[in-house]
């Protein structure tokens, strides 16, 4: 634990202290001071907010900005956060020519899309993805960035766009996920710059003045959740949750009818967890039964009408308040198949519908409940894909009131048979926690909530 | 591992015998390859201990280091290695064609034609499996720094001038072997796991001679036994029937064998040493003896490898070869074009490690070549293709229907015809994925508009490759009953994004590279 935290301040004046240091160093940096600022953020732990804040001062002392995010969709939500926040701003959404921005994003009065960057140089904040600053070709760089996700960013991305700007905020969650290659890299292992680590890591290696800001409280994580993500996933750089016991809470409207699947809805909306247990067994990826499984859940968290109470009011669960994490995207596949039949909505482009994707697309987002297939639910054995901390991590972080896990029993035992046997490389800073500790660590719990399913 | 292949891997178990994963050889193999087995010795990482190479599977020629520990010895081996190599590397550098060609100049950024040289064939290394490649890259390593009595400065310990270049060349090698699909410097434990499966895990496979008996078990025995006694039978003295494929040598050849034999040649040569000069003719004989005995002991346990690795060129080159393969092979041929320019233009060795700019720029262009592989993989081979269709990433069918629509929202109407395709796959196509046609005239591209599991039909909105009419070129659309395949990846990979110049390396990859230090230390221990 920091100085500065301690259990009887409240937690809203933690936060805002760590932010005023941050914004204090991004916008009025001192003389000498080194011209990238990092800020290490847990899950839900006001990131975004934290960007919009940056941006918004950075413009108003005269600065103009660019933003830097990872996938498309972070950059359209960026851009409706800030258009909304600041509708004072003006914004241009530059992007590639084969994918335009999503409506959100576009809805806005002060957003200008382009696919030329020339087109958008005189707007106060220029958004885009690593993946097409790139390519962006101009004489006149930016004096400040953000770069938003930066944890998720390659290193030799970050190498592509480093030339469009002198100072740089990066911000980013170093629990997710690595970003990672297909090809072989081990010829780089160890080197600072290795071009597949990631971006912040290389910067870090390059200017050690740079001392990583934190955000020391999850807005998003229940009371339940923070404690176990904390100590499972950030061992050293502990967090605590913004609200405490009892300050969120789900309620039925529709009583359970005695199945499995209802008791383990009941038992989330108890707890804040639950693990949907299946018979061990060795299947296929697409295990149909664990995909039936998770379908049936979605399907009874929407008939049981689900509402969450909150500080923010009360809401009822509606599917787009709902995610389906998986660890592949044929899993993904497979789920929103069987939602469909179920009649579960899963196409966003015809109203709310259930979000269902990998662990990789749902970084960054929030949701009032997570249903979750097991990353070694079923397998036979346990690769280092499998065992990524920031998988696990991603997938049981996304929820703001509960996360309903469905898996195959057996899994303790299948992490007892595959220690890691990753070689250990010279110069690479060994990850702590490994994925076998961390996944020990969140079974251990959930195993206090288990529901088998027969 | 994919669906596909775990279920050959099963068959395999069954049939016991390996089982076809690819229905072409994805690889290309040259007419004259060069296989070279090397040999590492225990105790010292890369230190060189005899290589067995040739063109010819009946003469194959063995140097070895008769004490891999001398310094002196090991250098004179690598020259004799590189006098070996050398001259077969640089019989394809002569043969060139000409390639027009742009080149866009620095200043003016105005493109200007050249005419380039391409070496018409190129060189190619087959050695028994990836441990070799990295031995070799070692040898590169330690060698291509080395100083020679032709440089200005030739330190303490000069070596034979072939041994620098033989670094750098195995250094380009090695480095190329990296890039997938590429074919200058190949394993036979990848070449073989890559076309056939057997009934045993990965790592049983990088045993060449294992892998090998799946192929060809003898009679009355199953793929598996076969493989169990290639890996596990001894002779009456203990050793291997079928010696490891190197580099490493099996422990009990090195104590029973090797060390005795190598202890004898030291002690004859220490006794030259101090022979009278009466007695020296005899001494020497006796150290030719010892050498040659050393010699023996280790073609022995070379010539069983040698024969496996042209055997598995055997096997490969009964598989007709990939369309795409020449596309590949070009590539590797202006690879071997441009490491001939740098020798003759008197370029430094490649450096120790690469900068943040050519490590980021070899890692696009690896990334690139993966994609590329596998989709060329894919469009040569139907079961390649099947593993993406398994995954839901591609399917087959036949064109049930043609409904011609138009995009009337632009100033002229566009074709957007929809096509029905009836389908048995199970693809993952949820409404509005891009989907893109293969073997279609032009690259053509669609949109899902519907798919229908139950019936088993998908429908495609085709939005591109029908020329600029209103209506579709003729013949640039499938015609009904027409087998068609579409997939749900891109058929060409992506340009990478340009990088700056290394002297341009940004402050967060700690700015241009400093000029690092060349020549390697020369404290080591010599002998």
């Amino acid at each position: 634990m920091t100085a500065g935290m301690t259990a009887d301040q409240a937690p809203g004046a933690v936060a805002d202290a760590a932010v005023a240091a941050i914004l204090e160093a991004s916008v009025r940096p001192a003389p000498g001071a080194p011209r990238g600022v990092v800020v290490d953020s847990p899950p839900g732990a006001g990131k975004s907010t934290l960007v919009v804040r940056a941006a918004r001062e950075l413009v108003a002392s005269g600065e103009r900005l660019m933003i830097v995010a990872q996938t498309n969709s972070q950059v359209d939500d960026l851009v409706d956060r800030l258009a909304a926040k600041g509708p004072d701003l003006s914004i241009g959404r530059l992007h590639a020519g084969d994918s335009r921005p999503a409506p959100e994003a576009l809805r806005h009065g002060n957003v200008t899309a382009s696919e030329k960057v020339a087109d958008l140089l005189e707007h106060d904040v220029v958004v885009s993805t690593a993946a097409k600053w790139q390519w962006v070709r101009t004489e006149a760089p930016w004096r400040h960035a953000i770069v938003d996700e930066a944890y998720q960013m390659r290193s030799d991305a970050l190498l592509a766009v480093a030339r469009l700007f002198e100072r740089a905020l990066f911000v980013g969650d170093p629990g997710q996920l690595d970003p990672f290659t297909v090809v072989g890299t081990d010829q780089w292992a160890g080197l600072s710059y290795d071009p597949s680590s990631s971006a912040v890591v290389t910067l870090l290696a390059h200017n050690p003045a740079i001392r990583p800001h934190r955000l020391p409280v999850s807005w998003r994580l229940p009371a339940s959740a923070a404690p176990l993500i904390s100590a499972a996933f950030y061992p050293y750089t502990p967090f605590r949750s913004g609200t405490g016991p009892g300050e969120r809470r789900l309620a039925a409207a529709v009583r359970a009818d005695g199945s499995p699947v209802d008791a383990a809805i009941d038992e989330a909306v108890e707890s804040g967890w639950a693990l949907l247990e299946l018979p061990a067994r060795h299947t296929v990826r697409t295990d149909p039964q664990a995909v039936a499984a998770v379908a049936a859940v979605v399907r009874r968290l929407l008939d049981r009408g689900l509402t969450a109470h909150s500080e923010q009011g009360s809401a009822p669960v509606a599917p787009g308040r709902i995610a389906v994490g998986t660890a592949h995207r044929d899993q993904a596949a497979a789920v929103r198949q069987a939602l469909a039949a179920l009649d579960v909505p899963v196409d966003p482009a015809a109203g709310p519908a259930v979000t269902v994707d990998t662990a990789n697309r749902l970084q960054g987002r929030e949701y009032d409940v997570t249903v979750v297939l097991h990353p070694l639910s079923g397998r036979p054995d346990a690769t280092a894909f499998h065992l990524e901390t920031g998988r696990l991590c991603v997938l049981a972080s996304r929820h703001r009131h509960a996360c309903i896990v469905v898996a195959r029993a057996g899994i303790a035992e299948l992490l007892d048979e595959h220690p890691s046997t990753e070689p250990v490389q010279l110069g690479v800073a060994v990850k702590f926690p490994d994925g076998w500790e961390a996944n020990h660590a969140v079974l251990a719990h959930l195993a206090a909530h288990r529901v088998p399913l027969s | 591992m994919s669906l596909l292949s775990t279920l050959a891997r099963l068959q395999a178990v069954r049939s016991g015998r390996a089982e076809p994963l690819a229905t072409v050889r994805h690889r290309h193999l040259s007419e004259r390859p060069m296989v070279v087995v090397p040999l590492a010795a225990a105790g010292e990482a890369g230190a060189p201990l005899a290589v067995m190479l040739g063109t010819d599977r009946e003469a194959p020629r063995l140097h070895i280091v008769p004490q891999p520990l001398n310094r002196d010895q090991r250098f004179d081996f690598l020259a004799r290695f590189g006098a070996d190599l050398l001259p077969y590397l640089e019989s394809f550098a002569d043969e060139v064609e000409h390639v027009e060609g742009t080149e866009r100049d620095a200043g003016t950024g105005e493109r200007t034609p050249v005419v380039r040289e391409l070496c018409a064939d190129a060189p190619q290394l087959i050695v028994p499996n990836t441990g070799s490649v990295q031995h070799l890259a070692l040898i590169g390593r330690s060698t291509r720094f080395r100083r020679t009595a032709e440089d200005a400065d030739p330190g303490p310990y000069p070596a034979p001038t072939q041994v620098p270049l033989l670094g750098r060349w195995l250094t380009h090698l090695t480095d190329r072997a990296q890039v997938p699909g590429s074919s200058l410097l190949l394993p036979m434990t990848a070449l073989l796991s890559r076309h056939w499966a057997t009934g045993q895990s990965h790592l049983e496979d990088q045993h060449l001679a294992a892998l090998l008996a799946w192929h060809v078990p003898p009679a009355g025995l199953t793929g598996a036994e076969a493989a169990e006694r290639a890996e596990s039978e001894r002779d009456a003295h203990g050793q291997l029937v079928r010696p490891s494929a190197g580099p490493a040598t099996d422990p009990k050849f090195d104590e029973l064998v090797l060390a005795p034999a190598i202890a004898r040649h030291d002690a004859a040569l220490a006794a030259a040493r101090a022979a009278a000069p009466a007695d020296a003719a005899r001494a020497e004989l006796l150290v030719k003896r010892a050498a040659e005995q050393l010699h023996g002991v280790l073609e022995q346990v070379l010539l069983p490898t040698w024969a496996d690795v042209w055997q598995g060129l055997d096997l490969l080159r009964a598989l007709p070869e990939g369309g795409h393969v020449a596309e590949r092979w070009e590539g590797d041929r202006w690879s071997f074009t441009g490491h001939r320019d740098r020798l003759a233009a008197g370029e430094p060795p490649q450096p120790k490690q690469d900068d943040a700019v050519t490590a980021a720029r070899k890692l696009a262009q690896r990334e690139r070549e993966q994609v590329r592989l596998e989709v060329q993989e894919a469009l040569d081979d139907p079961l390649a293709m099947a593993e993406h269709r398994l995954a839901g990433e591609a399917f087959a069918g036949e064109v049930v229907a043609v409904v011609p629509e138009y995009d009337t929202s632009g100033r002229s109407a566009k074709p957007r015809p929809l096509l029905v395709v009836h389908t048995a796959d199970r693809p993952h196509a949820d409404a509005g994925r891009e989907v893109h046609r293969v073997g279609a005239a032009t690259p053509q591209r669609g949109v899902v508009a519907g798919f229908d599991p139950d019936g088993g039909t998908v429908t495609v909105r085709v939005v591109s490759g029908m020329g600029r009419r209103k209506e579709p070129e003729p013949g640039s659309l499938p015609e009904v009953g027409e087998r068609v395949v579409f997939t749900l990846f891109e058929l060409t990979p992506r340009q990478s994004a340009p990088l700056p110049d290394p002297e341009d390396t940004p402050w967060t990859h700690g700015g241009p590279p400093g000029a690092a230090p060349m020549s390697a230390s020369s404290t080591e221990e010599w002998e």
